[in-house]
Protein backbone atom coordinates (compact mmCIF):
# COMPACT_ATOMS: atom_id res chain seq x y z
CA UNK A 1 0.00 0.00 0.00
CA UNK A 2 1.30 3.31 -1.10
CA UNK A 3 -0.37 5.13 2.52
CA UNK A 4 -0.94 2.84 5.19
CA UNK A 5 -2.16 4.09 8.81
CA UNK A 6 -3.30 1.27 11.64
CA UNK A 7 -4.47 2.53 14.79
CA UNK A 8 -4.58 5.75 14.85
CA UNK A 9 -5.33 8.16 17.57
CA UNK A 10 -5.14 11.84 17.60
CA UNK A 11 -6.16 13.89 20.29
CA UNK A 12 -5.93 17.77 21.04
CA UNK A 13 -5.85 19.74 24.05
CA UNK A 14 -9.58 21.24 24.47
CA UNK A 15 -9.79 23.58 27.55
CA UNK A 16 -8.78 21.20 30.82
CA UNK A 17 -9.52 18.00 28.46
CA UNK A 18 -8.42 16.65 25.61
CA UNK A 19 -10.37 16.08 22.14
CA UNK A 20 -10.46 13.06 20.29
CA UNK A 21 -10.13 13.83 16.70
CA UNK A 22 -9.21 10.41 15.40
CA UNK A 23 -10.02 7.20 17.30
CA UNK A 24 -8.29 4.36 16.12
CA UNK A 25 -8.35 4.66 12.32
CA UNK A 26 -7.34 2.47 9.38
CA UNK A 27 -6.66 3.27 6.16
CA UNK A 28 -5.50 1.23 3.08
CA UNK A 29 -5.03 3.33 0.12
CA UNK A 30 -3.23 1.23 -3.14
CA UNK A 31 -1.36 3.27 -5.94
CA UNK A 32 -3.73 4.08 -8.85
CA UNK A 33 -6.78 4.12 -5.97
CA UNK A 34 -8.92 7.03 -5.38
CA UNK A 35 -10.80 7.59 -1.80
CA UNK A 36 -13.18 9.54 -0.83
CA UNK A 37 -13.50 10.33 2.69
CA UNK A 38 -16.77 12.10 3.83
CA UNK A 39 -18.49 13.24 6.91
CA UNK A 40 -19.56 15.93 9.24
CA UNK A 41 -17.69 18.83 9.69
CA UNK A 42 -15.81 18.63 12.62
CA UNK A 43 -15.47 14.73 12.18
CA UNK A 44 -12.12 14.55 11.81
CA UNK A 45 -11.75 14.75 7.87
CA UNK A 46 -9.44 17.48 7.85
CA UNK A 47 -7.46 15.60 10.68
CA UNK A 48 -7.02 12.22 8.66
CA UNK A 49 -5.18 14.52 5.90
CA UNK A 50 -3.21 16.46 8.33
CA UNK A 51 -1.80 13.08 9.99
CA UNK A 52 -1.51 11.03 6.84
CA UNK A 53 0.44 13.92 5.13
CA UNK A 54 2.99 14.74 8.10
CA UNK A 55 1.79 17.95 8.86
CA UNK A 56 0.81 16.47 12.49
CA UNK A 57 2.23 13.55 14.13
CA UNK A 58 -0.39 10.73 15.61
CA UNK A 59 -0.72 10.21 19.50
CA UNK A 60 -0.72 6.61 18.58
CA UNK A 61 -0.69 4.13 15.70
CA UNK A 62 1.33 4.25 12.61
CA UNK A 63 1.52 5.74 9.46
CA UNK A 64 3.57 4.83 6.18
CA UNK A 65 3.92 6.86 3.42
CA UNK A 66 5.22 5.09 0.33
CA UNK A 67 6.87 2.63 2.67
CA UNK A 68 7.81 4.98 5.08
CA UNK A 69 7.19 4.85 8.53
CA UNK A 70 6.62 8.27 9.61
CA UNK A 71 7.58 7.70 13.39
CA UNK A 72 10.89 7.27 12.29
CA UNK A 73 11.32 10.58 10.55
CA UNK A 74 11.97 13.99 12.59
CA UNK A 75 10.69 17.65 11.55
CA UNK A 76 13.34 17.74 8.84
CA UNK A 77 12.59 14.69 7.45
CA UNK A 78 8.87 14.94 7.24
CA UNK A 79 9.47 18.17 5.85
CA UNK A 80 11.42 16.40 2.89
CA UNK A 81 9.10 13.37 2.92
CA UNK A 82 6.06 16.11 1.92
CA UNK A 83 8.45 17.40 -0.56
CA UNK A 84 9.20 14.59 -2.31
CA UNK A 85 6.17 12.24 -1.94
CA UNK A 86 3.46 13.94 -1.23
CA UNK A 87 0.80 15.85 -3.04
CA UNK A 88 -1.71 18.58 -1.09
CA UNK A 89 -4.32 20.23 -2.80
CA UNK A 90 -6.04 22.58 -0.03
CA UNK A 91 -9.29 24.36 -0.35
CA UNK A 92 -10.22 27.07 -2.56
CA UNK A 93 -7.01 26.36 -4.10
CA UNK A 94 -4.82 28.42 -1.70
CA UNK A 95 -2.43 29.75 -4.31
CA UNK A 96 0.01 32.75 -3.80
CA UNK A 97 -1.26 35.68 -4.96
CA UNK A 98 2.01 37.08 -6.22
CA UNK A 99 2.75 34.03 -8.26
CA UNK A 100 1.98 33.06 -11.69
CA UNK A 101 0.27 29.84 -12.78
CA UNK A 102 3.61 28.57 -13.91
CA UNK A 103 5.55 30.28 -10.55
CA UNK A 104 3.06 28.16 -8.59
CA UNK A 105 4.64 24.87 -9.58
CA UNK A 106 7.65 26.04 -10.12
CA UNK A 107 7.98 26.69 -6.68
CA UNK A 108 7.43 23.67 -5.48
CA UNK A 109 10.24 22.40 -7.79
CA UNK A 110 12.51 25.52 -6.20
CA UNK A 111 11.98 24.01 -2.81
CA UNK A 112 12.66 20.32 -3.47
CA UNK A 113 15.84 21.67 -5.71
CA UNK A 114 15.01 20.42 -9.31
CA UNK A 115 17.16 22.16 -12.00
CA UNK A 116 15.82 25.16 -13.55
CA UNK A 117 14.85 23.43 -17.27
CA UNK A 118 13.95 20.03 -15.83
CA UNK A 119 11.26 22.37 -13.85
CA UNK A 120 10.22 24.60 -16.34
CA UNK A 121 9.36 21.89 -18.59
CA UNK A 122 7.55 19.89 -15.78
CA UNK A 123 5.58 22.63 -15.30
CA UNK A 124 4.41 23.09 -18.82
CA UNK A 125 3.59 19.74 -19.36
CA UNK A 126 1.57 19.62 -16.55
CA UNK A 127 -0.09 23.52 -16.97
CA UNK A 128 -0.99 21.41 -20.51
CA UNK A 129 -2.51 18.60 -18.40
CA UNK A 130 -4.93 20.71 -16.38
CA UNK A 131 -6.09 22.44 -20.00
CA UNK A 132 -4.42 25.90 -18.79
CA UNK A 133 -1.61 25.92 -21.54
CA UNK A 134 -2.95 29.19 -22.01
CA UNK A 135 -3.46 31.00 -18.79
CA UNK A 136 0.53 30.01 -17.76
CA UNK A 137 1.84 33.59 -17.01
CA UNK A 138 -1.60 34.89 -14.86
CA UNK A 139 -2.09 35.18 -11.34
CA UNK A 140 -4.93 33.83 -9.08
CA UNK A 141 -7.16 36.92 -9.72
CA UNK A 142 -7.08 36.57 -13.33
CA UNK A 143 -7.88 33.08 -13.01
CA UNK A 144 -11.88 31.67 -12.62
CA UNK A 145 -12.15 29.50 -9.23
CA UNK A 146 -12.17 26.32 -11.17
CA UNK A 147 -8.95 27.47 -13.37
CA UNK A 148 -7.32 28.35 -9.98
CA UNK A 149 -8.18 24.91 -8.83
CA UNK A 150 -6.50 22.84 -11.32
CA UNK A 151 -3.60 25.04 -11.17
CA UNK A 152 -3.33 23.56 -7.52
CA UNK A 153 -3.80 20.32 -8.41
CA UNK A 154 -0.78 20.82 -10.93
CA UNK A 155 0.96 22.20 -8.32
CA UNK A 156 0.39 19.05 -6.41
CA UNK A 157 2.12 16.61 -8.75
CA UNK A 158 5.02 18.97 -9.73
CA UNK A 159 6.91 16.34 -6.74
CA UNK A 160 5.57 13.56 -8.86
CA UNK A 161 4.05 12.50 -5.68
CA UNK A 162 2.85 8.92 -4.72
CA UNK A 163 0.25 10.11 -2.40
CA UNK A 164 -2.37 12.66 -3.03
CA UNK A 165 -3.96 14.31 -0.31
CA UNK A 166 -7.00 16.37 -1.44
CA UNK A 167 -9.21 18.81 0.96
CA UNK A 168 -12.77 19.74 -0.19
CA UNK A 169 -11.63 20.80 -3.56
CA UNK A 170 -14.92 21.41 -4.73
CA UNK A 171 -15.88 23.42 -1.89
CA UNK A 172 -15.95 27.40 -3.71
CA UNK A 173 -17.26 25.90 -7.13
CA UNK A 174 -20.38 25.30 -8.92
CA UNK A 175 -21.71 21.60 -9.42
CA UNK A 176 -20.48 21.56 -12.92
CA UNK A 177 -16.51 22.40 -12.48
CA UNK A 178 -16.82 20.38 -9.30
CA UNK A 179 -17.45 18.03 -11.09
CA UNK A 180 -14.51 18.38 -13.75
CA UNK A 181 -12.36 19.10 -10.92
CA UNK A 182 -12.69 15.37 -9.43
CA UNK A 183 -12.73 13.88 -12.96
CA UNK A 184 -9.00 15.50 -13.12
CA UNK A 185 -8.10 14.44 -9.98
CA UNK A 186 -9.73 10.94 -10.80
CA UNK A 187 -7.69 10.85 -14.15
CA UNK A 188 -4.09 11.47 -12.58
CA UNK A 189 -4.62 9.00 -10.44
CA UNK A 190 -5.28 6.67 -12.92
CA UNK A 191 -2.63 7.95 -15.12
CA UNK A 192 0.22 8.31 -12.44
CA UNK A 193 -1.03 6.05 -9.65
CA UNK A 194 -1.05 8.27 -7.06
CA UNK A 195 -2.75 6.92 -4.12
CA UNK A 196 -5.44 9.85 -3.68
CA UNK A 197 -7.76 10.34 -0.25
CA UNK A 198 -10.08 12.92 -1.13
CA UNK A 199 -12.09 14.35 1.34
CA UNK A 200 -15.51 16.18 0.38
CA UNK A 201 -18.76 17.11 1.47
CA UNK A 202 -20.23 16.66 -1.70
CA UNK A 203 -21.76 13.17 -2.09
CA UNK A 204 -21.93 13.84 -6.18
CA UNK A 205 -18.65 13.02 -6.35
CA UNK A 206 -18.30 9.32 -4.56
CA UNK A 207 -19.11 7.86 -7.87
CA UNK A 208 -16.02 8.72 -9.30
CA UNK A 209 -13.91 7.37 -6.72
CA UNK A 210 -13.23 4.02 -6.24
CA UNK A 211 -14.18 3.64 -2.56
CA UNK A 212 -15.97 5.89 0.14
CA UNK A 213 -15.39 6.16 3.26
CA UNK A 214 -17.52 7.84 5.95
CA UNK A 215 -15.57 9.44 9.50
CA UNK A 216 -18.16 10.60 12.12
CA UNK A 217 -16.75 11.39 15.98
CA UNK A 218 -13.31 10.90 14.27
CA UNK A 219 -13.91 7.16 13.88
CA UNK A 220 -13.72 6.12 10.03
CA UNK A 221 -15.98 3.51 8.80
CA UNK A 222 -15.82 1.68 5.33
CA UNK A 223 -18.45 2.03 3.25
CA UNK A 224 -19.93 1.09 0.06
CA UNK A 225 -21.25 4.36 -0.78
CA UNK A 226 -24.01 4.23 -2.97
CA UNK A 227 -24.54 7.84 -3.19
CA UNK A 228 -24.24 9.16 -6.57
CA UNK A 229 -23.00 5.48 -7.84
CA UNK B 1 14.42 34.06 -2.60
CA UNK B 2 12.13 32.41 -5.35
CA UNK B 3 8.66 34.33 -3.61
CA UNK B 4 10.46 37.04 -2.45
CA UNK B 5 11.49 38.79 -5.96
CA UNK B 6 7.85 38.12 -7.02
CA UNK B 7 6.25 39.42 -4.07
CA UNK B 8 8.42 42.53 -4.43
CA UNK B 9 7.36 42.80 -8.02
CA UNK B 10 3.89 41.97 -7.13
CA UNK B 11 3.15 44.49 -4.01
CA UNK B 12 5.67 47.13 -5.50
CA UNK B 13 3.43 50.02 -4.08
CA UNK B 14 4.19 48.81 -0.80
CA UNK B 15 7.74 47.53 -0.75
CA UNK B 16 8.51 51.12 -2.97
CA UNK B 17 6.75 53.07 -0.09
CA UNK B 18 9.23 51.06 2.59
CA UNK B 19 12.10 51.55 0.52
CA UNK B 20 11.03 55.21 0.44
CA UNK B 21 10.94 55.55 4.03
CA UNK B 22 14.55 53.79 4.12
CA UNK B 23 16.10 56.19 1.46
CA UNK B 24 14.35 59.36 3.49
CA UNK B 25 16.34 57.84 6.94
CA UNK B 26 19.56 57.05 4.97
CA UNK B 27 19.47 60.60 3.15
CA UNK B 28 19.07 61.90 6.77
CA UNK B 29 21.82 60.04 8.17
CA UNK B 30 24.39 60.16 5.84
CA UNK B 31 23.65 64.10 5.45
CA UNK B 32 23.57 64.01 9.56
CA UNK B 33 26.97 62.03 9.27
CA UNK B 34 28.85 64.47 6.82
CA UNK B 35 27.63 67.32 9.07
CA UNK B 36 28.95 65.90 12.02
CA UNK B 37 32.41 65.27 10.30
CA UNK B 38 32.56 69.00 8.84
CA UNK B 39 31.86 70.30 11.98
CA UNK B 40 34.05 68.18 13.93
CA UNK B 41 37.07 69.45 11.48
CA UNK B 42 36.11 72.78 11.66
CA UNK B 43 36.52 72.31 15.42
CA UNK B 44 39.47 70.29 15.47
CA UNK B 45 41.48 70.22 11.91
CA UNK B 46 44.10 72.49 13.71
CA UNK B 47 44.68 70.07 16.42
CA UNK B 48 44.87 66.81 13.79
CA UNK B 49 46.90 68.44 11.62
CA UNK B 50 49.38 68.73 14.66
CA UNK B 51 52.68 66.14 13.80
CA UNK B 52 52.54 64.95 17.97
CA UNK B 53 50.72 62.51 19.57
CA UNK B 54 50.24 63.76 23.02
CA UNK B 55 49.10 67.25 24.42
CA UNK B 56 50.09 68.16 27.61
CA UNK B 57 47.31 70.86 29.71
CA UNK B 58 47.64 72.51 32.82
CA UNK B 59 45.90 70.13 35.49
CA UNK B 60 42.25 71.00 35.64
CA UNK B 61 40.81 71.51 39.28
CA UNK B 62 38.37 68.63 39.80
CA UNK B 63 35.35 68.53 38.59
CA UNK B 64 36.59 70.59 35.57
CA UNK B 65 37.33 69.58 31.94
CA UNK B 66 40.47 69.60 30.54
CA UNK B 67 39.87 73.20 27.91
CA UNK B 68 42.99 75.14 25.52
CA UNK B 69 40.61 78.13 26.76
CA UNK B 70 41.62 77.64 30.28
CA UNK B 71 45.12 75.91 30.40
CA UNK B 72 47.92 77.70 31.21
CA UNK B 73 51.39 76.32 31.56
CA UNK B 74 54.85 77.93 32.61
CA UNK B 75 56.63 78.82 29.83
CA UNK B 76 59.52 76.06 30.71
CA UNK B 77 56.86 73.53 30.40
CA UNK B 78 57.98 72.64 27.48
CA UNK B 79 61.99 72.17 28.18
CA UNK B 80 60.80 70.32 31.20
CA UNK B 81 58.65 67.91 29.42
CA UNK B 82 61.09 67.15 26.78
CA UNK B 83 63.55 66.60 29.46
CA UNK B 84 61.41 63.52 30.54
CA UNK B 85 62.24 59.97 29.37
CA UNK B 86 59.91 58.67 26.69
CA UNK B 87 59.46 62.33 25.44
CA UNK B 88 61.34 62.75 21.59
CA UNK B 89 60.05 66.47 21.58
CA UNK B 90 58.20 68.98 23.34
CA UNK B 91 56.83 72.31 21.68
CA UNK B 92 55.24 74.67 23.69
CA UNK B 93 51.66 76.21 22.11
CA UNK B 94 49.52 79.52 22.18
CA UNK B 95 46.28 79.33 21.71
CA UNK B 96 43.84 82.26 21.58
CA UNK B 97 41.41 84.13 19.22
CA UNK B 98 42.00 87.47 17.74
CA UNK B 99 40.70 89.29 15.08
CA UNK B 100 42.16 89.82 11.86
CA UNK B 101 41.92 93.50 10.14
CA UNK B 102 43.09 93.26 6.33
CA UNK B 103 42.34 96.13 4.59
CA UNK B 104 38.85 96.54 5.22
CA UNK B 105 38.09 93.66 6.01
CA UNK B 106 37.58 91.74 9.34
CA UNK B 107 38.09 88.11 10.85
CA UNK B 108 37.98 86.11 13.86
CA UNK B 109 40.77 83.64 13.91
CA UNK B 110 42.54 81.47 16.73
CA UNK B 111 46.10 81.93 16.81
CA UNK B 112 48.27 79.64 17.33
CA UNK B 113 51.97 80.15 18.31
CA UNK B 114 54.25 77.13 18.18
CA UNK B 115 56.88 75.60 16.74
CA UNK B 116 56.97 76.61 12.86
CA UNK B 117 58.15 72.57 12.56
CA UNK B 118 54.26 72.12 14.09
CA UNK B 119 52.76 74.23 11.27
CA UNK B 120 51.42 72.80 8.15
CA UNK B 121 52.77 72.10 4.92
CA UNK B 122 53.61 75.65 3.47
CA UNK B 123 51.57 76.02 -0.18
CA UNK B 124 53.70 79.16 -0.95
CA UNK B 125 56.05 81.34 0.80
CA UNK B 126 58.17 79.95 3.96
CA UNK B 127 57.86 79.54 7.35
CA UNK B 128 57.77 82.98 9.56
CA UNK B 129 60.44 84.67 11.87
CA UNK B 130 59.47 87.24 14.25
CA UNK B 131 57.04 89.69 13.05
CA UNK B 132 55.49 87.38 10.21
CA UNK B 133 52.77 84.81 10.33
CA UNK B 134 51.03 81.76 8.19
CA UNK B 135 47.72 81.54 7.05
CA UNK B 136 45.90 79.11 5.91
CA UNK B 137 44.34 79.00 2.44
CA UNK B 138 40.80 79.82 2.84
CA UNK B 139 41.58 83.14 4.80
CA UNK B 140 44.30 83.96 2.45
CA UNK B 141 41.39 83.81 -0.40
CA UNK B 142 39.01 85.44 1.35
CA UNK B 143 40.86 88.59 2.24
CA UNK B 144 42.94 88.38 -0.95
CA UNK B 145 46.62 87.55 0.95
CA UNK B 146 49.86 86.60 -0.52
CA UNK B 147 53.19 86.47 1.02
CA UNK B 148 54.24 89.96 1.79
CA UNK B 149 50.90 90.91 2.84
CA UNK B 150 49.95 93.09 6.13
CA UNK B 151 47.66 92.70 8.77
CA UNK B 152 46.41 93.59 12.13
CA UNK B 153 46.50 91.50 14.42
CA UNK B 154 45.58 92.69 17.81
CA UNK B 155 47.02 96.01 17.31
CA UNK B 156 50.42 95.46 15.69
CA UNK B 157 50.69 94.76 12.43
CA UNK B 158 52.13 91.05 10.92
CA UNK B 159 53.61 89.98 7.59
CA UNK B 160 52.17 87.22 5.96
CA UNK B 161 55.35 85.43 5.12
CA UNK B 162 53.37 81.77 3.92
CA UNK B 163 50.44 80.30 2.84
CA UNK B 164 49.64 76.77 4.53
CA UNK B 165 46.64 74.35 3.94
CA UNK B 166 43.18 75.28 5.66
CA UNK B 167 42.77 74.44 9.03
CA UNK B 168 40.25 75.41 11.70
CA UNK B 169 40.06 75.37 15.54
CA UNK B 170 36.37 76.08 17.55
CA UNK B 171 35.51 76.92 13.89
CA UNK B 172 37.79 79.83 12.80
CA UNK B 173 40.29 79.96 10.60
CA UNK B 174 43.94 79.50 11.93
CA UNK B 175 46.70 81.75 12.25
CA UNK B 176 50.25 80.32 12.73
CA UNK B 177 52.74 82.41 14.15
CA UNK B 178 56.27 81.99 16.41
CA UNK B 179 55.28 81.22 19.89
CA UNK B 180 57.29 84.46 21.16
CA UNK B 181 55.11 87.02 18.69
CA UNK B 182 52.00 84.83 20.06
CA UNK B 183 53.37 86.11 23.70
CA UNK B 184 54.17 89.34 22.74
CA UNK B 185 50.23 89.68 21.64
CA UNK B 186 49.26 88.00 24.61
CA UNK B 187 51.22 89.69 26.59
CA UNK B 188 52.41 86.60 28.88
CA UNK B 189 55.35 84.66 29.15
CA UNK B 190 52.89 81.12 29.35
CA UNK B 191 51.63 78.66 27.25
CA UNK B 192 48.49 77.21 26.72
CA UNK B 193 50.04 73.62 26.33
CA UNK B 194 52.46 71.35 25.27
CA UNK B 195 52.58 69.32 21.98
CA UNK B 196 54.38 66.36 22.97
CA UNK B 197 55.81 63.21 20.55
CA UNK B 198 56.13 60.63 22.93
CA UNK B 199 54.31 60.36 26.01
CA UNK B 200 55.89 61.87 29.55
CA UNK B 201 53.78 60.09 31.75
CA UNK B 202 52.73 61.51 34.94
CA UNK B 203 54.02 64.92 35.36
CA UNK B 204 52.70 66.98 38.73
CA UNK B 205 50.77 70.34 37.61
CA UNK B 206 50.34 69.00 34.00
CA UNK B 207 47.56 66.07 32.29
CA UNK B 208 48.67 64.55 29.33
CA UNK B 209 46.16 63.11 26.94
CA UNK B 210 46.41 61.87 23.88
CA UNK B 211 46.04 64.22 20.43
CA UNK B 212 42.57 62.07 19.78
CA UNK B 213 41.38 63.21 23.23
CA UNK B 214 42.51 66.56 23.15
CA UNK B 215 39.70 67.52 20.36
CA UNK B 216 37.47 67.18 23.78
CA UNK B 217 40.04 70.29 25.26
CA UNK B 218 37.83 72.12 22.10
CA UNK B 219 35.30 74.51 23.37
CA UNK B 220 31.81 72.85 22.35
CA UNK B 221 33.34 70.05 20.47
CA UNK B 222 32.61 67.35 22.73
CA UNK B 223 28.56 68.40 22.89
CA UNK B 224 28.46 68.99 19.23
CA UNK B 225 29.84 65.83 18.63
CA UNK B 226 27.38 64.21 21.38
CA UNK B 227 24.51 65.57 19.88
CA UNK B 228 24.64 65.27 16.31
CA UNK B 229 25.47 61.83 17.14
CA UNK B 230 22.74 61.23 19.41
CA UNK B 231 20.40 62.36 16.30
CA UNK B 232 21.89 59.57 13.80
CA UNK B 233 21.80 57.02 16.98
CA UNK B 234 17.76 58.10 17.24
CA UNK B 235 17.34 57.55 13.03
CA UNK B 236 18.99 54.59 12.79
CA UNK B 237 16.83 53.71 15.68
CA UNK B 238 13.58 54.74 14.44
CA UNK B 239 14.67 53.27 10.99
CA UNK B 240 14.86 49.62 12.99
CA UNK B 241 11.23 50.58 14.06
CA UNK B 242 10.11 51.39 10.98
CA UNK B 243 11.69 48.36 9.07
CA UNK B 244 10.26 45.84 12.14
CA UNK B 245 7.02 46.97 11.73
CA UNK B 246 6.70 46.88 8.23
CA UNK B 247 7.88 43.12 8.23
CA UNK B 248 5.65 42.16 11.30
CA UNK B 249 2.38 43.46 9.32
CA UNK B 250 3.95 41.81 5.87
CA UNK B 251 4.58 38.34 7.64
CA UNK B 252 0.95 38.36 9.69
CA UNK B 253 -0.41 39.00 6.02
CA UNK B 254 1.09 36.54 4.56
CA UNK B 255 0.91 33.81 7.48
CA UNK B 256 -1.68 31.94 4.95
CA UNK B 257 0.59 31.71 1.82
CA UNK B 258 3.56 30.93 4.55
CA UNK B 259 1.91 27.89 5.74
CA UNK B 260 0.69 26.54 2.27
CA UNK B 261 5.00 27.10 1.34
CA UNK B 262 5.40 25.04 4.44
CA UNK B 263 3.01 22.60 3.61
CA UNK B 264 4.44 21.66 0.18
CA UNK B 265 7.62 20.61 1.99
CA UNK B 266 9.70 23.87 2.55
CA UNK B 267 11.85 24.08 5.60
CA UNK B 268 11.68 26.37 8.37
CA UNK B 269 15.01 27.90 6.91
CA UNK B 270 13.53 28.21 3.58
CA UNK B 271 11.23 30.64 4.23
CA UNK B 272 13.30 32.72 6.85
CA UNK B 273 16.35 33.15 3.84
CA UNK B 274 13.52 33.94 1.47
CA UNK B 275 12.25 36.64 3.87
CA UNK B 276 15.55 37.47 5.02
CA UNK B 277 16.50 37.77 1.51
CA UNK B 278 13.54 40.33 0.82
CA UNK B 279 14.38 42.50 3.75
CA UNK B 280 17.64 42.75 2.09
CA UNK B 281 17.26 43.50 -1.13
CA UNK B 282 14.34 46.09 0.22
CA UNK B 283 17.52 47.67 2.66
CA UNK B 284 20.40 47.75 0.21
CA UNK B 285 18.21 49.21 -2.93
CA UNK B 286 16.08 52.08 -0.15
CA UNK B 287 19.54 52.85 1.28
CA UNK B 288 21.56 53.03 -2.07
CA UNK B 289 19.50 55.42 -3.13
CA UNK B 290 18.90 57.28 0.15
CA UNK B 291 22.98 57.23 0.00
CA UNK B 292 23.07 58.65 -3.90
CA UNK B 293 21.06 61.17 -2.78
CA UNK B 294 22.44 62.35 0.45
CA UNK B 295 25.82 62.48 -1.70
CA UNK B 296 24.81 65.04 -3.93
CA UNK B 297 23.06 67.15 -1.70
CA UNK B 298 25.99 67.21 0.38
CA UNK B 299 28.22 67.82 -2.54
CA UNK B 300 26.36 71.27 -3.11
CA UNK B 301 26.16 71.68 1.29
CA UNK B 302 29.82 71.62 0.83
CA UNK B 303 29.91 74.72 -0.74
CA UNK B 304 28.27 76.55 2.33
CA UNK B 305 28.83 74.76 5.53
CA UNK B 306 30.93 72.01 7.05
CA UNK B 307 30.55 68.93 5.66
CA UNK B 308 32.90 66.39 5.03
CA UNK B 309 31.58 64.05 1.92
CA UNK B 310 33.64 61.06 1.55
CA UNK B 311 33.81 57.10 1.40
CA UNK B 312 33.03 56.84 4.82
CA UNK B 313 30.34 59.52 5.72
CA UNK B 314 28.78 57.93 2.67
CA UNK B 315 29.46 54.18 3.09
CA UNK B 316 29.06 53.76 6.72
CA UNK B 317 26.06 55.59 7.54
CA UNK B 318 24.17 53.39 4.42
CA UNK B 319 25.69 49.79 5.98
CA UNK B 320 24.98 50.63 9.25
CA UNK B 321 21.47 51.28 7.63
CA UNK B 322 21.26 48.02 6.05
CA UNK B 323 22.55 46.02 9.21
CA UNK B 324 19.85 47.83 11.52
CA UNK B 325 17.20 47.30 9.13
CA UNK B 326 17.76 44.07 8.73
CA UNK B 327 18.59 43.57 12.83
CA UNK B 328 14.50 44.77 12.86
CA UNK B 329 13.51 42.64 10.28
CA UNK B 330 15.35 39.62 11.47
CA UNK B 331 13.16 40.08 14.42
CA UNK B 332 10.22 40.12 12.49
CA UNK B 333 10.34 37.84 9.80
CA UNK B 334 11.61 35.37 12.59
CA UNK B 335 7.88 34.27 12.80
CA UNK B 336 8.07 32.62 9.63
CA UNK B 337 9.85 29.92 11.08
CA UNK B 338 6.50 29.56 13.44
CA UNK B 339 3.80 28.98 11.27
CA UNK B 340 2.19 26.34 11.33
CA UNK B 341 1.48 24.25 7.78
CA UNK B 342 -1.42 22.62 9.13
CA UNK B 343 -3.46 26.43 8.40
CA UNK B 344 -3.27 25.59 5.15
CA UNK B 345 -5.61 22.87 5.61
CA UNK B 346 -7.87 25.13 7.14
CA UNK B 347 -7.42 24.90 10.70
CA UNK B 348 -7.91 28.10 12.72
CA UNK B 349 -9.66 29.83 10.02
Amino acid sequence: MTLAMTGVRLTYPDGERRLTALDDVALSVAPGEMVAVTGPSGSGKSSLLAVAGTLVTADAGSVEVDGVDVSTLDQKGRDRLRRGRIGFVFQQANLLASLTATDQLLLVAHVTGTSRDVARTRAAELLDYVGLSAKRGKRPHELSGGERQRVAVARSLMGSPAVLLVDEPTSALDAERGRAVVELLRDITRDRRTATVLVTHDLRHLGLTDRALVMRDGRLTEQEAAVGR
Amino acid sequence: MFIAWRDLRFAKGRFALLGGVIALMTLMVVLLTGLTAGLGAASVSAVEALPADHIAFQRPADGQETAFATSTLPGTAAAELAARPGVESAHGMGVSTARLNVGGGSDAVTLIGTDPSLYPEPESGTTPGDGGITVTADLAEDHGLAPGSTVELNGRTLTVTGIAATTTFNHLPVVYLPLATWQELAKTDTVTAVALTGDPGETPGTLTVTKEDAYGAVGGYSSEQGSLTLMRGLLLGVSVLIVGAFFTVWTMQRAGDLAIVRAIGASRGYLLRDALGQALAVLVLGSAVGGAVAAGLGALAARAVPFVLDAQTVGVPVASMIAVGLLGAAVCVRRTTTVDPLTALGAAR
